[in-house]
């Protein structure tokens, strides 16, 4: 088992035809199950062609009712990124994988708001984010594939490349992954830290979970109040940006200290008060782990 | 990205928002012109820099002649500007905003954010306004009063009225209050705002609601649909490290400290900060190149770093990943000889081909200190910081 993607997961890439969308498909395809789990594209443009023999359809409808792809993930430009998880709100897909990076906050609002006033079910990873990947059996995004093992230690994070880091620490230390998920770095998003601790939560091939956060917002505080109520399991976390500068965007759009809230210490105070433990040495997420098995 | 309060409130004013009559200055003889020609008895000479706390700081004055505005436009223009968010070296004033008076009665308080938790608009108002309202929101939390907005229906006329009730606006002021409640929060959403704040926003003694600040934040990723806002920018006011920056693409931030981070994404660029931090560095800047450390980019952040004459050693912290750690070792090699680099350069990186890019650093003949993991990245970069802080 994992969580939210797994062998029998059927994919669509909506943005197939650009260079990234290209490239990361490829790589997706050829990594484990992927070549039985990508199964389509999605461009407007350019029906009836194929992209490395996936055929590709009009719509996101279109391409769910020829296909049976049951979860999307999206490359489509900024400017268009929201119509586009949109489109795979509205085929009812199970889930969307916005990687896209850049999208204006406004678009996201209206998009979630909509979700909500429709009660869709499908669910929102990202944007902003570097997707999924379940070992051994598919990967859906832009993360490295080779670092993976497969395992029982969940991983979430709203940062790309330090959750690689965290990936590659229990890697040298032997330890495999069921699922890895990359919320994002983004102030408006899908699935936070505790929609994805809930799952671990409830998946019973993991049994612990790394949860990497940084400065912004208070995701990481409302999951570690529900981790003390719930978790089953043990957790252990990071948060990045004890050193950054109140007011200074760092780089990711929702990375950013404002009124004194949203620091990294206050986070880490929460998650050891619920009970978490968290390291403030970016280099010893693997170990801290490992110490909880 | 951040404008100047003068532009905020022409923004204001196209949104029906009632402000003070006022002109744009940039130099003395052109403040004494605006004053004589905004008329009456009583002007306000303001400094426009991009941060707040300027009354404070002495950059806000009353002038009750045209030869106190001469006097304080003289004194005000130039300065170096310090507030509580310029930071201790201050921000040169270039321009001025001269306005006529305002009949105080009462300074009220009100913001408009993204709300991360509810995915709206949260429009924040109090009638403790012209102070930090950060105070007001650390000791009185009960005097700060919320509204999440529905972005399908935005401020609705209720909404408006129980807010402007809330913060003490007299029955007979509430229509005014209500268009400029409205007013705010559209041009909040159709400009694609991050950040807007009034503060103070004015009862006057005949019962008009006015805005007699205006502060605006834009959202970086929705400036492609408004080239009005762009028009805006005062490179003046930015970092010139982070203005070039931006246009090689790389996330730039200057900070007080001494070894350089390269880092590739935000959250790990973050993360080795912290970590020098831990083993008791200091870091200059946060950089985070991006998805691909190509040479062209790693040569412009070594430039971009290098210009801090503080700089005592650099730290290039990469996790390729799909990425291999050949390409990587070139483009640092190559940049580094590039800028004929005299300061220590300690590299770890990660991702295919790792050997292979160790080989490459260490054939280079550069004396590159390679890492093999973050904790040892950060314990050799401080070390190397401190010898060649010694040496000098």
């Amino acid at each position: 088992m994992s969580i939210l993607i797994d062998r029998n997961t059927r994919v669509m890439t909506q943005g197939i035809t650009g260079k990234t969308g290209q490239f990361h498909t490829k790589m997706g395809k050829e990594y484990a199950n992927g070549a039985n789990c990508y199964v389509a594209g999605v461009n407007p443009k350019k029906p009836g062609e194929r992209y490395e023999g996936i055929p590709i359809f009009a719509t996101v409808a279109e391409a769910k009712a020829q296909t049976g792809a049951n979860v999307s993930v999206v490359y489509v430009p900024p400017p268009f990124a929201a119509a586009a998880i949109w489109e795979a709100v509205e085929a009812d897909l199970d889930l969307v994988i916005c990687i896209t990076e850049g999208i204006p906050v406004r678009d996201m609002i209206e998009v979630r708001d909509r979700m909500r006033k429709q009660g869709r079910r499908t669910l929102l990873v990202g944007p902003n984010c570097p997707g999924v990947i379940t070992p051994d059996e598919l990967k859906i995004g832009i993360m490295p594939g080779h670092i993976h093992k497969k395992g029982r230690v969940g991983v979430v994070s709203r940062s790309g490349t330090l959750t690689y880091e965290a990936v590659g620490q229990l890697g040298e230390l032997g330890i495999g992954q069921s699922s890895c998920v990359g919320i994002g770095g983004d102030p408006v998003n899908g699935m936070k830290h505790i929609d994805v601790m809930r799952l671990f939560n409830d998946d019973p091939d993991t049994d612990a979970v790394i949860m990497v956060g940084e400065i912004g917002g208070s995701d990481e505080e409302e999951c570690a109040r529900w981790i003390k109520a719930n978790m089953k399991k043990p957790v252990i976390g990071f948060i990045a940006g004890v050193t950054a500068p109140e007011g200074k965007r760092m780089g990711h759009a929702g990375a950013i200290i404002s009124g004194g809230k949203g620091t990294a210490q206050e986070k880490l105070a929460v998650m050891e008060e619920c009970g978490i433990k968290v390291t403030r040495n970016p280099a010893e997420m693997g170990r801290l782990l490992k110490s909880v098995l | 990205m951040k404008i100047h309060e003068y532009q905020g409130k022409e923004i204001l004013r196209r949104f029906g928002v009632r402000t003070p009559k006022g002109t744009p200055a940039f130099s003395v003889d052109e403040a004494v012109e605006a004053a004589r020609g905004l008329g009456g008895k009583v002007w306000v000479v303001k400094a426009q820099i991009h941060a707040g706390g300027r009354g404070k700081g002495g950059g806000v004055k009353v002038a009750k002649s045209l030869d106190e505005v001469r006097a304080h436009a003289q004194a005000i223009l130039g300065m170096q500007l310090v507030t509580h968010q310029t930071g201790p070296e201050g921000q040169k004033v270039r321009r001025l905003l001269i306005e006529e008076g305002a009949d105080i009665r009462s300074e009220l308080y009100v913001g408009l954010v993204v709300d991360r938790a509810t995915q709206k608009v949260c429009v924040m108002a109090s009638s403790e306004g012209g102070m930090d309202i950060e105070e007001v929101a650390a000791h009185t939390p009960e005097k700060i009063h919320k509204v999440f907005v529905d972005p399908v229906a935005r401020l609705t006329d209720a909404e408006a009225d129980d807010i402007a009730t809330k913060i003490g606006i007299p029955a007979a002021s509430l229509p005014q209050a209500r268009t400029i409640l409205k007013g705010l929060y559209d041009a909040f959403w159709d400009t694609d705002a991050s950040l807007a704040e009034i503060n103070p926003l004015i009862l006057t003694g005949a019962g008009e609601v006015i805005a007699l600040d205006a502060k605006f934040n834009f959202d970086s990723n929705a400036l492609f649909r408004h080239p009005d806002i762009v028009a805006y920018r005062d490179l003046d006011e930015e970092d010139p490290a982070e203005i070039e920056a931006s246009k090689f693409d790389l996330s730039y931030i200057s900070l007080d400290g001494n070894i350089g981070c390269l880092v590739n994404g935000a959250g790990l660029a973050m993360a080795t900060m912290d970590v020098i931090k831990l083993y008791g560095g200091s870091p200059a800047n946060f950089l985070d190149v991006g998805g691909g450390a190509t040479t062209e980019k790693v040569t412009e952040a070594f430039k971009i770093m290098l210009r801090n004459p503080g700089l005592q050693a650099i730290l290039v912290n990469i996790f390729g990943g799909i990425m291999r750690c050949d390409t990587i070792a070139n483009g640092v090699v190559s940049a580094a000889r590039e800028v004929k680099l005299a300061v220590p350069l300690v590299v770890r990186m990660k991702g295919t081909n790792e050997e292979l890019g160790r080989r490459i650093l260490a054939e280079s003949g550069l004396p590159i200190i390679s890492a093999d993991n973050m904790a040892e990245a950060a314990e050799r970069v401080v070390a190397a910081a401190a010898a060649h802080a010694a040496r000098a």
